[in-house]
């Protein structure tokens, strides 16, 4: 019996392919499995070479699976471009309509356009191919049947007809499959959960994070990979004192945003890349007037348009000083899909408690997957919210060192939030001590925001692991497998990136090599770390694709060697 | 709070328009505040980069909030506010570079989305702060530091550019005449919609236009600006667009949207109502999402 099934639907956009992926991991979700997906795509509507990928385990998943057990494609370019990928003794199931697979001994041809056409169900070639996967794979196929049998009934007259019509369709598949007479090991049994778990996606994760960290106000533009929590916001983020908009562009966000803050609300916005860089002198109006707000960056590749559907971690740099002058914005980074729900109530809580802007780094990678994790325990959220001013101050908003009382328009303590340099009240000045004043009280609130937790691992060896947001998952496995092999090597990670736990920072300063994966081809985060004076060096990765559990194992096998 | 605060070091040039339209403003904030028994406090004016924008901290008596933020960016901050506070009265201070040149891609979003803000441009045809250089309401042919053979664009017209972007109410005054302007930013405060006051505010040091403006007949210079007649139906889009048809400057009411003007945040509360939408709670999300076997 295998404990992992790795099945990838390959063919051009508009073709399902990703579609087929979450569909077959959805019910193996609802069969009690754990699963994980991962998708990419070109940036059009229909066309180009797309897939999607679905991991499938009796285990909890840390990443999509770095090879195929079973590969479905629809052309030949898509078999060609992805057998590389296949594992030893792994199946092909291929479009026979399309083209033709010579050798046939593991290889199953179905013509499933035309088999659904026959059947008068045109839509349902995508679950023929699942039906004859889960044949091939020991994959439960009554379970299979009552997804179908869950996720079509939705209260409509015709919801018998298209339930038996996909459960043919399903069959069908199966038969297919049985006639070929090819199968992999079966797939252990599903296993039993005694807590509530959820089928949910990552933007899904941040949003619901968010939500529950009591936003009121999100302002967005239109951007891939960071629209779906947008729209996700939209059709959920509702009720009377809540308000989203779209935004002409993301220089109007962030100002927007900025307004919004000000006006007392908790607000944020979702961006990619691009958004991020226009978005850099409001967020230094943000820091200098200190307004709290969040922006979720989903990293794309870059620079300029880059890659806008492919996952990098190439804008640490940026989140940090995303603007000109003297400013370090702080920078929360989740790596799996729980932490993204956890890492929204962060950010918000940073940004109330130190009254400027947080950037959430997400990644493409994350926010695309869907995976089954944990219902969130709702009762470990602690919401924080800014200390409002009673008017005891007057119009001294800036006054002290540290965060001050924010004055909410409408009630007392009117003054001018100001991104000119200014004295307590806001008005501008331009006297070199009181630039020096309020430059070291905009660096000194960043103390309040000492409380990020890390994790830390095997703390006695000199050479250690520091991944980073979605490179966790392939790093913590690599690291695993490199433990049980008997290779000395520590592991951390934290999600609070800016400012480091300093406890943390303080360890990591004691290693003789910081090991940092990243995907991106400075080393961002490894050359900041050197600049906080720790030994890193950065693992990286550019392809536009998440790290291979065995490329990185391999690499930092050598790194430690290599001392 | 310039009276009451001696670290505040900005001031404008001794006979520079936007005093008359700072003493406007605070008459008609006076005005509004009695009438409603509202607090100042529930007042936020929102500041551009430029002369202009200072006028923010300038404001002498009852202080109402303030927020001076980023070059060109007014409008997307005060649609931030209204859209979480519709509750506040919002005020833009703006003047022709920060509102026509760099931040002019706001105006039709905002007009569009009916933004219940009022807009005050102060337009003296010159970037003042920055010491003289063209701006978009500069005339053609006009040498300036950056224009040392003229000015090659021509000058653009703020009022039909308003009118074409969807503006509902748009009124031009002079900063000279400050009884005239308070009213009209009163009015333009109780419009429920997005509301501008545009202003000649000129500039003494480097586009001073008051002759010009007034004209002089000893000069024989014809006033470039004319009050709007009586016979003019503001409420009429076609009508208001041929009167300002000119490069002379109309004074007073250009156009009012007739009929029902709904503020963008009014629209939303309705459709809100309409669609019978509640908030869901994080927990009835998550319950939905639920693996259930």
């Amino acid at each position: 019996m295998s404990k992992n099934l790795v099945v990838r639907f390959a063919g051009e956009g508009g073709q399902g392919v990703v579609g087929g992926a979450e569909l077959m991991a959805q019910a193996a979700a609802q069969g009690g499995y754990h699963v994980l997906t991962f998708s990419t795509f070109p940036s059009q509507i229909k066309g180009g070479p797309a897939w999607g990928q679905a991991r499938i385990s009796s285990e909890p998943i840390l990443t999509p699976g770095d090879y195929l057990d079973v590969l479905v494609c629809q052309n030949q370019y898509a078999y060609d471009t992805n057998l590389p990928d296949l594992r030893e003794g792994g199946l092909v199931v291929y479009n026979s309509e399309e083209f033709e697979i010579a050798d046939n001994s593991r290889a199953i041809g179905i013509a499933a356009d035309r088999m659904a056409r026959e059947a008068g169900n045109p839509l349902a070639s995508t679950i023929i191919m699942i039906g004859a996967v889960a044949q091939a794979a020991g994959v439960s196929v009554s379970a299979l049947e009552a997804f179908i049998e869950k996720r079509w009934t939705r209260g409509r007259a015709s919801d018998a007809a298209i339930i038996q019509g996909n459960i043919n369709a399903l069959r069908m598949g199966v038969e297919e499959a049985k006639k070929a007479g090819l199968a992999l090991e079966d797939l252990e049994p599903a296993p039993s959960h005694d807590i509530p778990r959820v089928m949910i996606r990552g933007f899904e994760a941040s949003a619901l994070g968010a939500m529950a960290g009591g936003v009121e106000s999100f302002i967005g533009y239109p951007i891939s990979p960071a629209t779906t929590m947008l729209v996700y916001m939209e059709q959920n983020l509702t009720g009377a004192e809540k308000f989203v908009g779209q935004a002409s562009s993301e220089i109007e966000a962030i100002a927007s945003l900025v307004g919004a803050g000000y006006s007392g609300r908790k607000v944020m916005t979702s961006t990619a890349g691009p958004g991020l860089s226009l978005m850099g002198e409001g967020l230094g109006l943000a820091w200098m007037a200190e307004i709290p707000l969040v922006i979720v960056d989903v990293q794309r590749g870059g620079p300029a348009t880059g890659l806008p559907t492919k996952t990098e971690q190439s804008d640490f740099i940026m989140a940090m000083n995303p603007g000109h002058g003297d400013m370090s914005v702080p920078v929360i980074a989740p790596g799996t899909t729980e932490e993204a729900f956890w890492a929204s109530i962060a950010a918000l809580n940073w940004a109330e408690r130190y009254q400027g802007p947080v950037i959430l780094l997400s990644e493409a990678a994350i926010a695309e997957r869907a995976q089954d994790i944990p219902m969130p325990d709702l009762s470990k959220v602690k919401v924080e919210s800014r200390t409002v001013s009673g008017g005891a101050m007057q119009n001294r908003r800036y006054a002290g060192d540290s965060v001050s009382p924010f004055p909410v328009p409408g009630g007392p303590g009117a003054y001018v939030a100001n991104g000119s340099e200014h004295d307590e009240q806001g008005d501008t000045t331009h006297l070199p001590d009181i630039h020096v004043t309020m430059t070291n009280r905009r660096f000194r609130k960043l103390e309040v925001l000492s409380d990020g937790t890390f994790e830390a691992e095997n703390t006695g060896s000199d050479i250690v692991v520091l991944p980073w947001g979605g490179s966790k998952g392939s790093a913590r496995a690599a690291w695993e497998q490199l433990q049980a092999e008997g290779v000395n090597v520590g592991w951390y990670y934290t999600m609070f990136l800016n400012p480091l736990p300093p406890t943390l920072l303080a360890e990591l300063k004691t290693k003789k090599k910081v090991l940092v994966p990243e995907l991106n081809y400075m080393g961002q985060l490894a050359g900041h770390l050197r600049s906080l004076g720790v030994n890193a060096e950065a693992i990286t990765q550019y392809t536009g694709l998440p790290f291979k559990v065995s490329d990185l194992k391999a690499e930092i096998s050598r790194r430690v060697q290599g001392q | 709070m310039s009276k009451r605060n001696p670290l505040y070091d900005f001031k404008w040039c001794p006979g520079c328009g936007d005093f008359g339209v700072k003493v406007a403003i605070e008459q008609a904030l006076a005005q509004r505040t009695a009438e409603r028994g509202d607090s100042i406090e529930k007042t936020v004016i929102v500041a551009g980069i430029g002369c202009s924008g200072n006028l923010v901290h300038l404001q002498e008596g009852p202080q109402p909030f303030g927020i001076h933020g980023i070059h060109g960016r007014t409008l997307p901050v005060a649609y931030g506010i209204k859209s979480g506070r519709p509750d506040l009265n919002v005020l833009v201070v703006s003047g022709d570079g920060d509102f026509l040149s760099i931040g002019a891609e706001h105006i039709g979003p905002q007009a569009r989305r009916n933004l219940d803000v009022t807009v005050v441009v102060m337009d003296n045809g010159i970037y003042g702060l920055t010491k003289g250089q063209a701006s978009p309401t500069t005339n053609v042919d006009v040498v300036t530091s950056t224009t040392r053979y003229g000015k090659l664009d021509e000058k653009m017209n703020p009022y039909l550019f308003f009118l074409g972007a969807g503006v509902g109410y748009l009124n031009s005054q002079m900063s000279s005449r400050v009884k005239d302007l308070a009213a009209a930013i009163k009015a333009a405060m109780d419009y429920p919609g997005f509301s501008i006051v545009h202003v000649q505010s000129p500039c003494t040091t480097y586009n001073d236009t008051y002759a010009l403006l007034k004209g002089d007949e000893k000069q024989g210079i014809e006033p470039l600006a004319f009050p709007i007649p009586d016979s003019h139906d503001a409420g009429d889009l076609i009508a208001a667009v041929n009167l300002v048809r000119t490069n002379r400057i109309p004074i007073g009411q250009i156009y009012r949207r007739e009929g029902e003007s709904v503020p963008g945040h009014e629209r939303l509360a309705r459709a809100k109502v309409n669609a019978g939408v509640g908030q869901a709670s994080v927990e009835e999300l998550l319950t939905g999402m639920l693996i259930t076997a």
